[in-house]
């Protein structure tokens, strides 16, 4: 089988708004890959949608660069929601 | 366990001092309980372990697919059967998520397939035991799942984050597994004629010890269990992992009205523990060995599939390069 | 014959090709040629067990004879069941159990579309049900017909070689009977030309992409299973599935 290539997957659940990674599967092509990916990681009907992608054309970060990488916009609390104190009265935003 | 005898190649612990700056960092990582993640450095050592364990356990997975197997095809009614159907391929889904777990490491499934088949790396030994009666459906979920599942939630702490993940999804799955197995028994020893009790009585007979040696040696026999447990990979000892078992399985065995086939079986108040016999260490390593009722057949039976299998898989790979240029060429 | 007793032998065919089929396929457990396809062939297993309890189920509250869906499988004899001669047919090779599988997912997926729009509201239910899962199976054997058809010069032989072999029971699916006319009358069944230009149509285009000759249409096909004329192969599938409440009657596990 040394010739199906390694695929991963990602899932979309029924609640979930973006695709989740769940694991890999082996296939000879995508359309294999997106049916064995929906027989091994929906049994559950967890998924409502299904990306597959070569595992070989994903760049990772090196999570020992974390900290160049991500710590710069730990302190862009702005970017986030609760930053933005409203009173009460204005309700659910 | 479901990886019972796993070498780490190191068989006395470095201090932090005798560590290269790059494994101290990593080794305080773990201490820290910090997942290790697929990119991070890692020491060989530990990588290879890790391997190791994944495969064996994916492998369990697998093989442990087939004694079910045998009586699918036998199962009494339209429930049991969509239940152990559901069960067994669960098992596959579970191989499949481990092996996955496994390639972020580097390794590669057919070659860790191809080294199962050549008899190098092993499965548990519980899966070379025969499933001879329809009671077996209920004694295998109940006690081999339910070693296993002892095993596997304390493994949802284990340091590599992968492998981690794996369990936690895994565990979530396998709850309906036991209850499964005991359900089937259960409604044997209630509902069921002379017949069926003593079905049941036999295939607990056969299994009890088997599946306490799904565990492994004892601590002191397992050079091992030092490394694998400063790496957080195992994260309680075979003892402490069976006495826990023994320790929740006992009172459902008095439930179902049965009983174990170990006269020395008896709770003690001043440990707290139950206190039990001695396992037969000759025939666990016979098995491990290779020497167990059903090794050979097993492995017969995995490596016929793939074999059996490389022309389909041969066909669509040409079939997929066939597509790729139809469609370059479009 | 009234509607009642037409409808409930309609139904023990619905259920019994079913069942016999997910029977092939639980023999199939750790002999796939990869383990994706394992998984693969348990989904479609167990969505046909599932099916095969609905029709049964029904049949049983039709009869109304005491008798439940479970009794209804696991204790009739070969000459009682009325599963299409198709699907009893051994697993063979993989080629086998794809061109038995494609054949009979074809058929499946035509049959539960036009059940889907039944008189019969309990009828509309199972197959609109099983329509969503059969619309699954029909794509993933059809795709393997045309990896095998289009892959290797040795898939090409072994698929073509299958699909000429399993041709001969794939006619009586399509030849009426008592049964199927009086429920087609009632509008609960289908027209099983119609089903039948359907399902040739379909089976022509998937063919051809596969690069796999059609075998003649007008062959000598085999009947009999709508009598509980069998090959010789069912009796030692239902030995083997029906082994225990044979060898203990009336125990309940």
């Amino acid at each position: 089988m040394s010739d199906w290539t390694l695929f991963e997957v990602f899932v979309r659940s029924k609640h979930g708004l973006n695709h989740k990674h769940v694991g890999s599967v082996h296939a000879a092509d995508p359309a294999m890959a997106l049916e064995n990916a929906r027989e091994l990681y929906t049994r559950r009907s967890e998924g409502v949608s299904i990306w597959v992608v070569p595992s070989a054309a994903i760049t990772a970060s090196s999570p020992d660069e974390k900290e160049p990488l991500f710590d710069p916009s730990d302190d862009k609390v702005y970017r986030h929601a609760t930053f933005y104190d409203l009173p009460k009265e204005v309700g659910h935003m | 366990m479901y990886a019972q005898l796993v070498d780490t190649g190191a068989k006395r612990l470095k201090t932090l001092e005798e560590m290269s700056p790059e494994e101290r960092a990593f080794q305080e990582k773990i201490d820290a309980d910090i997942k290790i993640e697929p990119k991070n450095w890692m020491p060989e050592g530990y990588r290879r372990t890790l391997i190791r364990q994944i495969s064996q356990h994916a492998h369990s997975e697998i093989v442990g697919m087939l004694p079910e197997k045998n009586w699918l095809t036998r199962a009494p009614n339209f429930k049991r059967k969509l239940q152990l159907l559901a069960k067994i391929q669960d098992e596959g889904g579970h191989g499949l998520y481990l092996y996955s777990a496994m390639e972020t490491l580097g390794a590669d499934r057919d070659e860790e397939v191809a080294k199962l088949h050549s008899g190098e790396v092993k499965y548990s030994s519980i899966f070379n035991y025969p499933a001879l009666s329809w009671a077996d459906m209920g004694t295998i979920g109940w006690l081999v799942d339910g070693a296993a599942i002892v095993n596997q939630v304390v493994l949802q702490r284990t340091s590599y984050g992968p492998y981690s993940r794996a369990m936690i999804r895994i565990c979530k799955e396998e709850s309906f597994h036991q209850r499964q197995g005991y359900q089937i028994l259960l409604d044997m020893m209630r509902n069921g004629n002379e017949e069926q009790k003593a079905m049941v009585q036999d295939s607990i007979n056969r299994f009890w010890w088997p599946a306490l040696m799904m565990f492994g040696p004892h601590d002191s026999d397992s050079p091992n269990t030092a490394q694998s447990m400063a790496w957080k990979i195992k994260r309680m000892t075979n003892d402490d992992l069976r006495q826990r078992f023994i320790d929740q399985t006992v009172p459902q065995l008095e439930y179902l009205g049965c009983t174990a086939p170990d006269p020395d079986l008896k709770w003690n108040e001043e440990r707290g523990h139950y206190d039990f016999g001695e396992i037969d260490w000759k025939e666990f390593y016979d098995v491990v060995k290779g020497n167990g009722p059903c090794n050979r057949d097993r492995l017969r039976t995995r490596r016929k599939a793939i074999e059996e299998g490389s022309w389909v898989r041969e066909a669509a790979s040409a079939y997929a390069a066939k597509q790729k240029q139809k469609n370059a060429a479009a | 014959m009234n509607q009642n007793q037409a409808l409930f032998e309609y139904l023990l065919r619905l259920g019994d090709s079913d069942m016999v089929l997910a029977q092939r396929l639980c023999e199939l457990v750790g002999k796939a040629p990869a383990l994706e396809e394992e998984m693969a062939i348990g989904n479609v297993a167990l969505d046909l067990i599932g099916q095969a309890r609905s029709w049964l189920e029904y049949a049983a509250e039709l009869e109304d004879a005491g008798r439940s869906a479970d009794d209804l499988a696991f204790t009739r004899d070969e000459r009682a069941y009325r599963n299409l001669l198709l699907v009893e047919q051994d697993n063979g090779n993989f080629a086998d159990t794809m061109a038995r599988q494609f054949l009979f997912d074809l058929w499946h997926y035509h049959l539960l579309s036009a059940l889907s729009q039944s008189s019969d509201e309990r009828i509309v239910a199972i197959a609109a049900k099983g329509l969503k899962e059969v619309t699954y199976h029909l794509r993933r054997s059809g795709n393997w017909i045309k990896r095998l058809g289009d892959g290797t010069e040795e898939s090409h032989a072994k698929m073509q070689e299958a699909i000429d072999e399993i041709w001969t029971y794939a006619g009586e699916m399509f030849i009426a009977d008592e049964v199927d006319s009086l429920l087609a009358d009632a509008g609960i069944a289908p027209d099983l030309n119609a089903l039948q230009q359907k399902w040739q149509s379909d089976l022509t285009t998937t063919l051809e992409e596969a690069t796999l000759a059609c075998p003649p249409m007008d062959a000598f096909m085999q009947t009999g299973s709508k009598q509980g004329m069998h090959t010789e192969q069912l009796g030692y599938l239902l030995a083997e599935m029906q082994f225990l409440p044979r060898s203990f009657p009336g125990a309940s596990w």
